[in-house]
């Protein structure tokens, strides 16, 4: 054990905060409507062309070859000097992985530069009208062409995120309709703009377009866009899942910023008599530390080559529910200014209220821990 | 940064594991209830050097710090070990210049009262007894302190108020070193609650799977999944900040005693929840004197409240980050 940063650790912590404390941007809209995505693009493409778009990616991708520990550190220094959410995070979070771990040599050479640059943007299409949480209840289909070497999806995708500024998208297919329900998909990679499509976006809970719904009518795709193999879908993108619930889409020190600013408004507007609160302010800090530290005691796991599998679902209900913990609290410091929202806290608390919805509901993640890391049985 | 433990605290931790699972037995601890003795388990836990794991190679103990001891601490946790291992050999042990070979070798026992009060644990079984006053500490033999037993809702804990004349014993601390004394104490604590939150949801999971009601174990209801894993979930992020914890301590970290109130207020909470959804999914049986869960749980609720409590520990870490 040794729990402090190496010199390269520190001069790499050195470097991204010189870097980004010159560079973030202030005061960006939300990225989940039209005119401010356009705007998060901008800085997407800064920090791609300073290489600090996919820091733990190889070089020749645009990366920095960067250790899971540093990419930590970047993660840290990036939300404390006040960057915003990534509007890039589907493709280089969730995609990314799956592309390195099953992609061909031709498809990582030809998706992952142009996703690092933010040229192609992805978005994720799983859940459909009917399949939330039980995911593998999706019908949208993928019938053979064999003539002209490929497959034609039909159907409909929904709560696709950021679907209408998007460019490409992700999704699950059934591809063998008689086969049983997690057996018979295909992973495919469409490009939004070809015959077939029609997307529509629209609004989330705080009303940004943050949502999509699109629509695949007789979409032709072919072979070489299949990720994986035909009808393997679904292991496929189990590794996407597992990148989305753990540290990769939602590191520590996104929290741990939010858990300073917390502190920050305690000290500004807190109540010295108000033990209930002040205990809450304390609680959000210490659970940001909590997760902080246990995300370097799985990070040092991962580097030793062990396989965290189910576990990453500890980690999605703890961080999920620890944000809507913290913007509650700070709420609660507000009291009636948090309903004009000048400071953002009541824009944050809708987010953070998507937290233990999307990427697989809370209840379900606490099935997968009782059932995969607890071992209790089936139902 | 790396954040794991060597190959040999792991075996070291394993070894500990198996000899209490041996001589720590649940039967072990109903006995303590009784007033009896965990002799062969406080003796191998001396032969194995778990005692002296602080104490310095040349007074015969193994010389290595709190990142060493804190997965055997754990197991003492897990096992609900009758014994003042906190209070010996992470407490006071640290205090001794050179300590006697018969304190590290098991054949005596030092306890401590928690926060400057004056009560200890596992008083009757205890041949020395540190006595925090005036902001010193000293070390008082059996012989010269009168002890008044107290209930325990954990009846191995064995409690007694301790009274010592002023002047009995020798000062063992002053100053700062009182108040490391404390952090140990706070710590070590700490890692038991952890070990006694797996201990009740390794149980709790168990039964669960064997139980059966409308056909099939009750492990298989969602109501059930959920409540073990709220206190699995508990359990993960506590453990990280106990470890850390025992870096700090060792490093001598400037926030060290803020690192421990995390550590402790986060083990304790997790602990008492482990403990409330481990009864819960128990049911009448959980309930039962005669079943072993409440050994757990009592040990649980002592401890939760041993060395400062979660607010109170909640309360200095907002002193040091507000």
């Amino acid at each position: 054990m040794d729990l402090s940063f190496t010199a390269d650790e520190a001069a790499f912590r050195d470097e991204c905060r010189a870097w980004l404390e010159a560079n973030v941007p202030r005061g960006l809209p939300s990225g989940d409507t039209r005119e401010g995505f356009a705007r998060h693009l901008e800085w997407e493409r800064a920090l791609f062309d300073a290489r600090w778009a996919v820091v733990s990616w190889p070089e020749e991708h645009g990366g920095r070859d960067a250790s899971p520990m540093e990419w930590l550190i970047f993660e840290e220094e990036y939300y404390r000097a006040g960057g915003p959410q990534r509007v890039t995070q589907n493709g280089i979070f969730l995609l990314a992985p799956t592309v390195f771990a099953f992609g061909t040599r031709e498809q990582q050479d030809r998706i992952l530069p142009r996703m690092a640059a933010a040229e192609d943007l992805w978005c994720q299409g799983w859940s459909e009208p009917d399949a939330g949480s039980d995911l593998a209840g999706i019908t949208s289909r993928a019938a053979r062409d064999d003539g002209a070497g490929g497959w034609r999806l039909s159907g409909q995708k929904t709560w696709t995120t950021r679907g209408a500024f998007c460019t490409h998208l992700f999704g699950l297919f059934r591809s063998d309709p008689d086969a049983e329900r997690h057996r018979g998909l295909t992973y495919f990679l469409v490009p939004l703009d070809v015959p077939g499509v029609t997307v529509r976006g629209f609004g989330r809970l705080d009303g940004d377009e943050g949502f999509a719904e699109v629509f695949f009518d007789d979409v032709f795709v072919p072979d070489a866009d299949v990720l994986g193999e035909v009808h393997q879908g679904w292991r496929v993108a189990m590794a996407t899942t597992s990148s989305e619930r753990g540290l990769t889409l939602r590191s520590p020190g996104r929290f741990m910023a939010a858990a300073a600013r917390l502190v920050d408004l305690w000290r500004e507007r807190g109540d010295a008599d108000d033990a209930s609160a002040r205990d809450d302010v304390i609680r959000a800090w210490i659970d940001a530390e909590a997760y902080r530290w246990q995300t370097f005691l799985t990070v040092t796991r991962m580097t030793d080559g062990e396989d965290l599998g189910a576990e990453s679902s500890l980690t999605k209900v703890f961080w999920s529910e620890l944000d809507v913990r913290l913007h509650e609290t700070a709420l609660q410091l507000l009291g009636t200014a948090a309903e004009r929202d000048e400071s953002g806290w009541m824009k944050g608390f809708q987010f953070a209220l998507s937290g233990p919805i999307y990427a697989g509901t809370n209840e379900i993640q606490r099935n997968v821990i009782a059932e995969r890391v607890l071992g209790l049985p089936r139902a | 940064m790396r954040f794991a433990f060597t190959e040999d605290q792991v075996a070291f931790r394993d070894a500990v594991r198996d000899v209490l699972a041996k001589e720590c037995t649940p039967a072990t601890v109903r006995a303590a209830w009784a007033g009896g003795g965990s002799e062969d388990a406080w003796a191998a836990l001396g032969a194995m050097g778990v005692l002296g794991v602080l104490a310095p190679e040349a007074a015969g103990g193994l010389g290595l710090t709190a990142v060493d001891l804190v997965l055997l601490l754990e197991e003492s946790g897990f096992a609900a070990l009758p014994e003042p291992l906190v209070e010996h050999g992470c407490v006071a042990i640290p205090l001794l210049d050179g300590p006697e070979p018969e304190l590290l070798d098991g054949s005596v026992r030092v306890t401590a009262p928690f926060h400057h009060d004056t009560v200890v644990p596992y008083a009757d079984h205890a041949d020395w007894f540190l006595c925090f006053d005036a902001g010193a500490i000293r070390l008082v033999p059996r012989a010269a302190v009168e002890l008044e037993p107290l209930e325990s809702v954990d009846g191995a804990r064995r409690l007694a108020r301790v009274r010592a004349p002023d002047d009995a014993g020798a000062v063992v601390a002053d100053g700062s070193a009182v108040k490391q004394a404390f952090e140990r104490g706070a710590f070590g604590t700490a890692a038991q609650l952890v070990g006694l939150a797996r201990r009740m949801i390794e149980m709790t999971v168990e039964y669960a799977k064997g139980r059966r009601q409308f056909g099939v174990p009750i492990g298989s209801f969602q109501a059930v999944k959920h409540h073990l894993a709220d206190a699995r979930i508990a359990l993960e992020f506590a453990r990280p900040l106990v470890y850390r914890a025992a870096w700090s301590l060792t490093r001598g970290d400037a926030d060290a005693s803020t690192h421990v109130s995390m550590a402790k207020s986060t083990a304790s909470d997790a602990a008492v929840l482990a403990a409330r959804r481990a009864l819960q999914c128990h049911g009448a049986i959980g309930y039962s004197y005669e079943y072993d869960l409440h050994l757990f749980m009592k040990r649980t609720w002592a401890l939760a409240a041993a060395w400062g409590d979660a607010a109170w520990h909640r309360d200095r870490v907002g002193r040091a980050i507000l």
